[in-house]
């Protein structure tokens, strides 16, 4: 009420504070909106998570101690190979034959796009497990392999169960179930690309299997990316199941062990969790340097880095602390 | 180039008789027009009268069920066999199209190639040249619509209209004999359409055939040697600017130009 009157008409109402500056408003920062919820919530969430943690590493019953000894044991390490193999076979045959079934449905004819969304609902509809247990017990329906004329003669014969490995059980078994689901993922990338950009490369009068190369394939792939990354992550879990066609994985691994060490089975089982989490991990990492390669042209500048957001946050901060030193 | 020299010549477009319906919808009845080498031939008309439709059918991105598009009197997309017309097998309609340059009303220039690779794309893929001599093509195109400084930029980093220009040059690229336009200043800022309509300018005086179909009357005023006016699929006149846009002897043209200019 200190003020002179008329300086705030509009606020008789509700006059200033006695404190209020004397500057013009518009000179002034705005003061950010006071959030108590938020810092009440993080410290609950940030007492939860340490009690998580305490637990984790104070109970006695995970026995870190075994779980250091299990880690880099070489019938866990063995088993992680057999993992990384089987995934790898999988996720480049399953991803061959998605966009093999992709094309097919995608194609004009008729015959091919029955066939393709047969297989995809066949193979979308039978779980893995019955799949592969499937195969497993193959070689007792078709007991010889041969290549040649149909109904007619063989040229080259093999024996069921000397080709059968149960790597290659796995393997096939995985690779059938895993691209009837890379196969939509990959239909799905395609469609997404503009009618645009066919008609542009038909107009140029690019060969097909440029078009396909070098125009529309890169673009589904942005869209693909994401898709197929969330399906390896489930892949790599999923291969857990070659343990039932008797292939020792990092899974089986950690499962016979447990079974000759009983008392063993909680640290097992966190060896296989913490090895799965590096997978996914590595999986993740990598996903975000092939999406930001493929986003090349779709947006106008790229995501930074993480290491870039790192350096740019540095900056900022080492730049903020010179502006206050020097006021 | 001295066994292609007929194809990079300006070319003949001739279309006979051409008809193209989906369903019961008629878009094109009984069409006929030639252009002859060198001509700018400007197509009006109201939307839904057949003219993208009809510039669509001489490259054969739609196929006609009616009637053919021949280019240097040759047939695109078709054959002749036996007294019928027997379409052609994908591969062959596509070299076909290398003779033929098309600019689209939404540009779609390639977003995850480079200007520069947008514009060699063609002829590198086509193995017409060499990766270097089509490098040295479209550096030689993007300087002629003054793009030489955005060689290495993407399309989404560039203006509309700028975006427009590269996908002329792309057109070039082919060194056509004949370039198609579908309305290429329809989706640019009224302040953007001028540098494009400078480009198509400078190729009209160039000597190239050139098919536009636009809005801009002014445009196709100052450009066109010959005028179309389009409606319900058919060609309703055709004569010089002087004639169709300025004495008009069809209630139709009159009234659709009474009502853009």
């Amino acid at each position: 009420m200190s003020e002179p009157p008329g300086a705030a008409v509009s606020l008789a109402e509700a006059p200033p504070p006695a404190a209020a500056p004397s500057e013009p408003l518009t000179a002034q920062r705005v003061l950010p909106l006071r959030r108590p919820g938020r810092w009440i919530a993080t410290a609950a969430v940030l007492v939860l998570a340490a009690q998580f943690v305490h637990g984790l590493v104070t109970n006695p019953f995970y026995q870190w101690d075994r779980f250091g000894y299990w880690f880099l044991r070489p019938t866990i390490v063995d088993g992680l190979l057999v993992t990384l193999e089987v995934t790898a076979y999988s996720a480049a045959l399953g991803l061959l034959g998605g966009v093999l079934l992709a094309l097919a449905r995608l194609s004009r004819s008729p015959v091919l796009r029955a066939v393709s969304w047969v297989y995809v609902w066949a193979f979308r509809s039978i779980p893995l497990i019955v799949v592969l247990l499937f195969l497993y017990n193959f070689s007792a329906l078709y007991r010889t392999l041969s290549l040649g004329v149909p109904f007619g003669p063989a040229f080259l014969t093999f024996d069921e169960s000397e080709l059968a490995t149960d790597l290659v059980i796995a393997v096939v078994g995985i690779s059938l179930h895993e691209s009837a689901y890379a196969a939509e993922v990959v239909r799905g990338g395609i469609l997404s690309v503009d009618q645009g950009q066919h008609e542009a490369a038909a107009a140029l009068g690019l060969p097909k299997g440029y078009q396909f190369r070098r125009i529309v394939f890169p673009q589904a792939l942005r869209s693909i990316v994401p898709n197929y990354v969330n399906q390896l992550i489930g892949l790599i879990k999923g291969t857990s199941l070659v343990f039932y066609v008797s292939l020792l994985d990092l899974f089986g691994a950690a499962q016979s062990m447990g079974s000759t060490y009983p008392g063993d089975i909680v640290p097992l089982l966190m060896v296989a969790t913490v090895w799965y989490l590096v997978l996914t991990s590595v999986v993740s990492v990598v996903q975000f340097y092939v999406e930001r390669y493929y986003a090349r042209g779709a947006t106008r500048s790229l995501p930074p880095t993480p290491l870039q957001r790192l350096r740019a946050a540095v900056t900022g901060l080492t730049a903020r602390a010179r502006r206050e030193a020097a006021v | 180039m001295s066994t292609a020299v007929d194809d990079h010549a300006p070319a003949t477009v001739q279309v006979h008789d051409v008809h193209k319906w989906y369903g019961t919808h008629r878009v094109l009845n009984g069409v006929d027009l030639t252009v002859r080498p060198g001509e700018v031939t400007v197509i009006l008309g109201p939307s839904g009268s057949g003219k993208s439709t009809l510039l669509r059918v001489v490259n054969h991105l739609e196929k006609p069920e009616i009637g053919y598009v021949s280019l240097n009197g040759e047939p695109i997309g078709v054959r002749r066999h036996a007294g019928r017309l027997k379409e052609l097998g994908e591969r062959a309609i596509l070299a076909q199209r290398g003779r033929i340059g098309f600019v689209f009303q939404n540009f779609n220039l390639f977003p995850h190639l480079t200007v520069l690779d947008n514009v060699a794309a063609a002829p590198v893929a086509t193995r017409r040249l060499a990766k270097p001599a089509a490098l040295e093509l479209a550096r030689d195109l993007l300087a002629r619509v003054g793009l030489a400084d955005k060689a290495t930029a993407y399309p989404r980093q560039l203006s509309g209209g700028q975006q427009q220009r590269v996908a002329i040059a792309r057109a070039l690229a082919l060194r056509p004999g004949v370039i198609l336009f579908d309305e290429p200043t329809s989706a640019l800022d009224p302040e953007l359409v001028g540098e494009v309509l400078a480009v198509i300018k400078d190729l009209a005086t160039s000597g190239t055939t050139l098919v536009i179909v636009t809005h801009e009357i002014g445009f196709a005023r100052e450009i066109a040697d010959r005028v179309v006016f389009m409606d319900g699929g058919r060609i309703v006149e055709q004569g010089p600017p002087s004639e169709v846009l300025d004495a008009p002897r069809h209630e139709r043209t009159r009234d659709f130009l009474s009502k853009v200019l």
